[in-house]
Parts: C-alpha cells; structure tokens; sequence
C-alpha cells in the first residue's frame, strides 16, 4: 500500500499575529514555523502507525511550498515516512495546492491519501475535498478513526451531533482530526534517518487559481473585563440578562 | 442567481442551513438576483414554509442513491445542478455537511470559494469576502477572481431572518446521480446533546475542575442555560471529557452568543478557537489568569462555589421572569 501525507507549514500556534505591506501580508517576523498539527499529529502519524503494523506499506509526504517549506517536510520526514516531495509554488490559493497535489497523485497513485482538517493559519478546510474531487474518489472529511483490512478501509467521520462510520474499498482522501492517532515527539534516530530519505523537488503544473486575499485585519480589541463580586453572582445574571442580552 | 444548499438531517432543516438561506437572501437582493435552495434527497418536513426566509423557490433532486450521505456523489450532482438551473452564486454553511461539500463543488465547478465566512461580501469593487482566519485571531478579505462564486459562511455569524409572509415553491430537478463507492454501517448520534458549533451558548471547563468526577456542577449550569459544553484541549486528552468536546486552534472553533470558561487559564491556543463569541465570562480563582484579558466580565474565585450559586441565580432569575 502506497499511502500519501500531505503537509502545510504553518506558524507556531503562539506566533504573535500581527500584518505588513499595508495589511497585505502576514508578518513573518520573528515567526516560528511548525508542522500544521493537524497533519503531524493525526495524518502523519496515522501513517506511521499502517507502516509499523505492516512494513510493506510506503510512506510520501508531500508540501507545496517554496523554499522556505523544506525544514517543514524534514521534520516531517524525522517523524516518519519514506520519502519527500516539494512542489516548488506558492501556496496560497487552495485550488493551485490541491490541483498540484492531484498531478503528483496522478503519476504515483496513491492508495491513501490524508490530510489535516484544516490549516491552522488559513483555516480553509479545503484542500482535501478539491483533491478528491479532482481525482473523483470519496473524500471523508472531519475523520476521528482510520482502519484498514484487506482493501476495506473503515471510517469513523464527525457529522452534525454525531459520528458516523462508513466502510469504502477504494483509493479515499481522508481529513484527518483527533482521534484518528496521538501526537508524538521526533526521536534522535529519526532525526538522523531523515538526512538521508530522498527529497524530490518538483516543479509545478499550469494550474488555475481562484482567488486572492485583498487584505488581514485585526479583531477590535475588548473593551476590558467588569469583575463581579464572588459572593454577588446575581450582579453578573443581571449583567447578563440586562447589558449583553445574553442570557 | 443565488443558489442555497439546504442541508438536512433526520428530516430536519438545521438552523445552520437557516442562516445559510437568510445569508443566500442577502446576497441575492445585493446582487439583484434570486434565490433558489437546492434539497438533495427527501424532507417529511414541510419545505415550502422555507419562504418565509424569503427563498422563493426549492430545487429537488430526490434519486434514491441520495438517501445516504456521500460526498463524492453528493458534489458532482450539486455540481451538475448548479450549471443546469444556471446558478452565480453558491452558499453553504459552513458546518460539518458543508465542510464536506463546498470544496469539492468549488474544484468541480472551478469557482472560487471562501469558507468561514462572517460577512456579506462586498461588491462595490468585485467580489471579496470577510473571513476568520488564524483560528479567529484575525480576518482577510479574500477576493473570488471567477465567475461563479461559492461561499461557505460560518455557523453563528448571521443571524436568522425570518417573517416574509410567502412560501417557496419546490420545482423537482432531473440530475443523472452515479452511486457511491462509501456504505455507511453506523449512526452514532450523542443524542440529547446540543451540537457545539450551533450552540447559542457554550459553558466550557478546564483543568481547573480537577477531574471528571467534578463535570456535574458545569453540567447543571449548562442544563439550565440550555447551552452546549466544552472542554479545553488537556481536559478532552485526558479524557475527562469527550474529544468532540475540545475547543480551540487545535480543536473545535466556536462563536456562540455567549461562553462561560469555568477554571480555564486562557492560553492562546484555547483563546484562539473561542474568541469571535460576543460576550465572554471567565470564572477563575487566580485574578492573573489571562483569560480575563479577553473577558467582558468576571468572577475572581473558587468554581466549586461560585458556579452552583450561579445556577440558582440563573434559575431565580428565570422564575421571576
Ligand atoms: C500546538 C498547541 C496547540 C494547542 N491547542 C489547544 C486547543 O486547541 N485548545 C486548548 O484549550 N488548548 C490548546 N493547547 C494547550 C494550551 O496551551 C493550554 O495548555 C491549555 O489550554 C490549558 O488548559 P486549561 O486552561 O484547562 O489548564 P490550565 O492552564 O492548567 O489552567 C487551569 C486554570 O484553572 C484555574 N483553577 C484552578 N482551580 C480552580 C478552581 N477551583 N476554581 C476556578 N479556577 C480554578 C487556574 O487558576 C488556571 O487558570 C495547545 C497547545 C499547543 C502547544
Ligand atoms: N501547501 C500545501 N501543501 C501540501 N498540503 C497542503 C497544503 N495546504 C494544505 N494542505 C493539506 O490540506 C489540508 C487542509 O488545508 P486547508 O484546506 O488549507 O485548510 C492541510 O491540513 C494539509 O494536509
């Protein structure tokens, strides 16, 4: 089984949010750069976890990136897997990455294709569905389990108040989010694995874009907190009924 | 024209879709254009009362390989749909279904698509869209270069405008559907629970409750204020609370009316998954808690005690009410 993890870079989650350039573009500053956690922790090691039960299974990771991405799939690599592709573009319209994504998984078929269920920067939770749909397989999205027997892959996937599970005999995109596996930390024998596993950078495709951010903006800051007293919590029901209306 | 994908469940038309189509609507009076849903398989409820959140007419395809949820087939036949009743503009909500399906559709269809919109778009100089963006820290305005547009717009984020007095048509639609390769074995409902991302109001615990055992009090609160319960990210790895129930930037994001932190410290990762809620309250014994930096109000004390006397104010307040 040949099994692909798709991998975005994206800032720490402690990264100070802050724009340039006329709120143009994300100030990079200062900004350290992680795993999207969605792809280290569940997608990624998902796969590592197929590969240990049964080591016939290969492993891609696979960015689409500039140059600035390598030390990301690296990482990526320390963890797990067998191999790297960087597709060197931009990455910032979700249609571009995914339809990158497509070409390569259009020469290498793929049995299993995961992804994160959304970047933690853009938030697009799209990527994934565009690719399925490109391809034309299933796409399960929002997945919290991921099983495979024989070629029957078994499902578990978040829908509204519930979870429904789902079995498929195909190649599948799979969203992945947790519960699908639990996070792990790079070991040294990883780390040293990595220097050696291939690194193919591939050129992109002529493909679409769809769309373009005209500019960020910064939430309105809060007013600043009203304490209420501990032994007055009817002042703060009052409040609440009264001044925000929210109850 | 502006198309509505009206998703459903258990023969139920979910608030999300409602907002969906009141959004649909205000788009469409902007664009000075119609609004049309899309109902892919069956309802027992009555559709045609949709009118009165101004939706003038309800596109059926009602093919048998529709009863069961399947996204693949699902989005060539929305596809294949909106190019046949000639659709501009396609909204979804942004929850779990439209998650599912706006991409897809937007890769089909090659029209671009923002997810977790907040706004209605602005037209006065092409077509941008306002949405949250790090996990709710910040917002881009993201321009759609094509043709046809797709907006998936944000649980929460607008509001429900109901009252027209018409109802919707519901014409049926001949859409070719080829069947799924995906058979769904199992339904597992949290039943009883209200769903976390609709929620008007969220009361949410943290590490600050100690254990598990101890969820009662929160659960009292939340039963009395109808609200949905959450849990920070250490609280559902532990498993003191379910998984589903973990919010933040790596968990659940959510924008209720109002959210309750009961022993929550308030890292920015939590911080980053609750902050668009309109009005926050933060029950904490330590006054430097820097959740109280991102609260409108506050109570500086032990949860055991203050959280069960909140409930009976709350339940005071309602029978005098
Ligand atoms: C990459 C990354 C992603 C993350 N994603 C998320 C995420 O999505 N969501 C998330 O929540 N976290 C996330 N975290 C974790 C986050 O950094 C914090 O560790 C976490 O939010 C802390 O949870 P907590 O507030 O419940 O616990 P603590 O930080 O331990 O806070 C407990 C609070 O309870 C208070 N308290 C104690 N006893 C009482 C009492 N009797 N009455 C009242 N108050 C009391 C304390 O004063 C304290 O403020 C992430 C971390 C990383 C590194
Ligand atoms: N530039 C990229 N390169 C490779 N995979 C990506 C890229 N961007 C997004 N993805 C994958 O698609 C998922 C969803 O991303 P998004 O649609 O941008 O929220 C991510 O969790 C990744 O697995």
């Amino acid at each position: 089984m040949k099994i692909l993890v798709c991998i975005s870079k994206t800032p720490d989650t402690t990264a100070k949010i802050a724009f340039t350039d006329g709120a143009k573009k994300f100030d990079e500053a200062g900004v350290q750069w992680i795993i999207n956690p969605y792809d280290e922790w569940y997608a990624l090691v998902r796969a590592i976890e197929l590969k240990e039960k049964d080591p016939s299974v290969i492993i891609h990771l696979l960015t689409v990136g500039l140059a600035d991405a390598e030390p990301i799939i690296r990482k990526a690599l320390a963890l797990g897997g067998d191999e790297a592709i960087r597709v060197n573009a931009d990455s910032s319209d979700s249609y571009y990455v995914a339809a990158q994504i497509a070409a390569v998984a259009n020469t290498e078929k793929y049995d299993l294709i995961f992804t994160g269920k959304e970047t933690i920067d853009y938030n697009g939770a799209s990527v994934g569905g565009m690719l399925a749909a490109i391809l034309d397989t299933p796409y399960l999205s929002l997945v919290t389990s991921y099983s495979i027997e024989g070629n029957t892959s078994t499902i578990t996937r978040e829908i509204e108040g519930g979870e429904e599970v789902l079995t498929v005999n195909s190649t599948v995109v799979v969203s992945c989010q947790k519960g699908v596996a639990e996070q792990r930390i790079p070991n040294m024998r990883g780390i040293m694995a990595a220097r050696t596993k291939p690194l193919k950078v591939l050129e992109p495709s002529t493909a679409d874009t769809l769309t373009s951010i005209e500019s960020f903006e910064l939430p309105a800051p809060k007013a600043g907190v009203k304490l209420v007293s501990a032994d007055n919590v009817e002042e703060l029901v009052k409040l609440l009924h009264e001044e925000a209306k929210a109850i | 024209m502006v198309l509505v994908y009206i998703d459903h469940q258990d023969n139920q038309i979910k608030k999300s879709t409602l907002e969906a189509i009141s959004y649909g609507a205000a788009v469409a009076a902007q664009l000075g254009t119609e609004v049309h849903g899309l109902l892919l398989g069956t309802v027992t409820e009555d559709i045609s009362t949709l009118g009165q959140y101004n939706l003038k007419n309800i596109y059926q395809i009602s093919d048998a390989s529709l009863s069961n949820f399947d996204a693949q087939v699902f989005v060539k036949t929305i596809a294949a749909a909106a190019t046949k009743v000639g659709a501009t503009t396609l909204v979804f909500s942004h929850n779990q279904t439209g998650k599912a399906l706006s991409a897809g559709v937007s890769a089909l269809l090659k029209a671009g698509l923002v997810t977790g919109a907040i706004a209605l778009p602005n037209t006065s100089a092409g077509f941008v869209v306002k949405k949250s963006v790090f996990s709710g820290k910040a917002f881009a305005n993201v321009s759609i270069t094509t043709a046809v547009k797709i907006i998936a717009i944000s649980p929460n984020s607008y509001k429900v405008v109901g009252g027209a007095a018409t109802t919707a048509t519901t014409t049926p639609l001949e859409i070719t559907v080829t069947p799924g390769q995906v058979k769904i074995t199992a339904l597992n409902k949290t039943s009883g629970e209200i769903s976390l991302t609709e929620a008007d109001i969220v009361v949410s615990g943290g590490r600050g409750l100690k254990g598990p055992e101890n969820w009662g009090i929160l659960l009292d609160l939340a039963k009395e204020l109808g609200a949905a319960t959450a849990c920070s990210r250490p609280v559902g790895d532990a498993h003191w609370r379910p998984h589903h129930e973990h919010v933040g930037q790596t968990g659940v994001q959510v924008a209720p009316n109002l959210y309750i932190a009961i022993g929550i410290s308030g890292a920015i990762q939590h911080l980053a998954g609750v902050n668009r809620s309109k009005t926050i309250v933060v029950i904490n014994k330590d006054p430097e808690a820097p959740f109280f930096k991102a609260a409108d109000y506050g109570i500086v004390g032990d949860a055991f005690e203050v959280v069960p006397k909140l409930t009976e104010a709350i339940k005071k307040m309602k029978a005098s009410a």
